[in-house]
């Protein structure tokens, strides 16, 4: 299940579903789904609090990234990564555990929704400042470039990371220094409550990547295979020395900004516009048309992932919390440090 | 002993780390073909070569971000800021990221940075060139906190904060770059978490640290000359604060005066009275006595610009003051 020891293997950049690994793709998918809506049942119950914000709707971007890196890539990201962090390969019981806020977390519960990180998968985090992650992917991809590895670093964010200054400094270094960074742009049109038109005085965000010469593309976000056959492009070019890459994700998110937002910014008809599109019955379709989704298939996947997700569940609740003794442990590190005697 | 500046032992101080490590390098704005704002990495560019001396466009939160990134990814960069006043277009990743990954991550991902930087006043480069915020940043959990003040610290922080596992801010009082001092010929190591004592006495305790540790071996000096014994000791390392050192010398002296060229007002040397309130309250024999910055912006005029900072006099007036 882990995405990132699978991925690579495939050929496929057809855009048809073939066989097994639409059917993977579809798993992946749902994963993501079914995690995120045991979430708002757990979040109505307070078993998660604090900021919860959803991916659901778009699940084909974190989805069909991942599919194109490989376990030594690196992956920074949002806080609204839980699709990212569970695609990339985090395991569903150390993720549920941290919106629990249990040790047993992939952040000993520190971070919670918003800060899910993970050093087997060079998961570097959720981060909450709206484009900070940008700058520290440049760097992580600096070092790379610098040791000479064949490495990438996908870096996703919002369109509202657009109007940050991280953004623009951020794509002008990556392309000066030619370093392997795939910048995943996720555009959902809004920014909270702020759709893009009222933010942006040119709301074709490829447009501005272009301008820092940055290869940049325009990929349907709710079409996984799409996803999946430009991130493998784009992939395959930053291995191949052609520096970074861009990519605008064309995305919706069905529910609210966070779980404290009504939402009175969005016309029904357009989020029910955007649901007709849901990058997950569209691939079912697909999928069963071609034959590779055969007779309850689709149940016997969901079966299965209503398991992990249980299964998940009872771990973090079962979890334990952090003693208390341990509150200031790793503010600074405790591997006492080497070589202080030139 | 061989006299060198302060700016000529930071430039031997990084430029050893360069041979020593080859997961050091060098990034900023105009490190390399300028040679630094303040000409500490002058000749590293033909040295080293422009991958390992990176000039960075004008990008403060780019290129720190890139550092925190870099070390995230096993490198050992020293990112130069041109001076504390820049700082703050970086603020965002040096707090953000920098000083809570290791927390955030459940202790998975250190970020080994050296960030430098030039601070405070004297040059009449006025109110936004001449601030010395290394208080804010002390402030913070999670960061090292170091102000060289001698030529012997500009040589041998930066390797100890090299090795370092966690971010570590070092801080260049702008005044030192051309002071000169004796150095030894053989560089020996320094320690990076205690307060050094740079003079001896037993009537007063006079704490300072960088650009104020001058200021106060010149009122020190002149004490002396009235037979008032002041010791002085220099923090060196401003978070975490060597509070054993500083408590047992006012235990001592019984009277204290704290000498900071950041503005009094939540600063660093509250912090440092505090600690000493706490500590040895009932040894005092004195109230604890401040002498920071003036709370104004910092003036161009030469004579507005003197008014407004510690001199010695000030230090030797705050003595006098507290009956020692
Ligand atoms: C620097 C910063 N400013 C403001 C916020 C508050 N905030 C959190 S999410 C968000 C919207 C970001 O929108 P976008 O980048 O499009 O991502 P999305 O939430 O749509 O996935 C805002 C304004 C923040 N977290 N960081
Ligand atoms: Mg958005």
């Amino acid at each position: 299940m882990t995405k990132a020891a699978t991925s690579g293997q495939s050929g496929s950049e057809s855009g048809a579903a073939d066989g097994d690994r639409g059917v993977h793709l579809l798993r992946e998918m749902l994963r993501i789904r079914r995690f995120e809506e045991r979430c708002v049942e757990l979040y109505s119950r307070a078993e998660i609090r604090g900021f919860l914000h959803l991916g659901i709707g778009e699940e084909a971007c974190a989805v069909g990234v991942m599919e194109a890196l490989s376990p030594d890539d690196a992956v920074v990201s949002t806080y609204r990564e839980h699709g990212h962090a569970l695609a990339r390969g985090l395991s569903m019981r150390a993720t549920m555990a941290e919106l629990e806020g249990k040790v047993e977390g992939c952040s000993r519960g520190r971070g919670g929704s918003m800060h899910l990180f993970d050093a087997a998968t060079r998961f570097y985090g959720g981060n909450a400042i709206v484009a900070g992650g940008l700058p520290l992917a440049v760097g992580v991809a600096l070092a790379d470039h610098l040791r000479g590895r064949s490495r990438v670093t996908a870096c996703f964010f919002g369109d509202g990371a657009v109007a940050e200054g991280e953004f623009h400094e951020s794509m002008n270094l990556s392309e000066l220094w030619h370093l392997p960074v795939l910048f995943c742009c996720e555009n959902n049109l809004y920014a909270m409550g702020t759709a893009l038109k009222y933010t942006e005085s040119e709301t074709d965000l490829s447009l501005k990547a272009a301008s820092y010469r940055i290869p940049a593309r325009v990929v349907d976000g709710m079409d996984v295979l799409a996803v999946e056959a430009a991130a493998r492009e784009a992939t395959q070019a930053i291995r191949a020395g052609a520096g970074p890459q861009f990519l605008e994700l064309r995305t919706y998110r069905f529910r609210a900004h966070s779980m404290y937002d009504p939402d009175r910014y969005r016309d029904k008809a357009e989020i029910e516009g955007w649901k007709e599109r849901d990058p997950i019955p569209a691939l079912v379709a697909q999928l069963t048309a071609s034959g590779a989704l055969g007779e309850g298939g689709l149940d016997r996947l969901e079966a299965e992932i209503a398991l992990e997700v249980d299964d998940a569940v009872a771990f973090a609740e079962a979890g334990t919390y952090e003693p208390l003794e341990d509150l200031e442990r790793y503010v600074t590190s405790e591997a006492a440090p080497q070589g202080r005697t030139p | 002993m061989t006299a060198i500046t302060y700016r000529e032992a930071m430039r031997q101080a990084i430029r050893e780390a360069l041979v020593r490590d080859d997961r050091v390098f060098v990034m900023g704005e105009d490190v390399g073909h300028y040679g630094g704002c303040y000409a500490v990495t002058l000749g590293l560019l033909e040295e080293f070569g422009p991958e390992r001396i990176r000039d960075t466009p004008l990008s403060e939160s780019a290129f720190v971000g890139a550092g925190i990134g870099a070390a995230l990814g096993g490198m050992r960069p020293i990112v130069e800021i041109m001076t504390v006043n820049f700082s703050l277009l970086a603020l965002d990743q040096i707090m953000n990221n920098a000083a809570t990954l290791l927390y955030m991550s459940g202790g998975q991902f250190n970020v080994p940075l050296v960030i430098r930087m030039a601070t405070g006043a004297g040059r009449q480069v006025a109110a936004q060139h001449s601030h010395s915020l290394e208080g804010w940043f002390a402030h913070i959990p999670g960061l090292r906190i170091l102000a060289p003040a001698t030529v012997e610290d500009a040589r041998g922080m930066l390797w100890p904060a090299l090795c370092d596992p966690d971010p570590v801010l070092i801080f260049e009082h702008a005044m030192l770059y051309n002071v000169e001092g004796d150095l030894a010929d053989e560089a020996t190591p320094v320690d990076i978490d205690k307060a050094a004592i740079r003079r001896s006495g037993n009537d007063v305790t006079i704490i300072a640290y960088g650009g104020t540790l001058r200021t106060a071996l010149g009122a020190a000096e002149q004490l002396a000359a009235e037979g008032v014994e002041a010791e002085v000791i220099d923090l060196r390392c401003l978070r975490p604060l060597d509070t054993p050192t500083i408590v047992a010398s006012v235990a001592r002296t019984h009277r204290a005066v704290v000498v900071d060229e950041g503005w009094r007002s939540g600063s660093l040397s509250a912090e440092v009275a505090a600690r000493i309130t706490e500590g040895v309250f009932y040894d005092l024999d004195a109230p604890v006595v401040r002498v920071c910055s003036v709370e104004v912006p910092m003036p161009y005029a030469k004579h507005l610009e003197d008014e407004a900072i510690p001199q010695v006099a000030d230090v030797v007036a705050a003595v006098r003051g507290l009956g020692a």
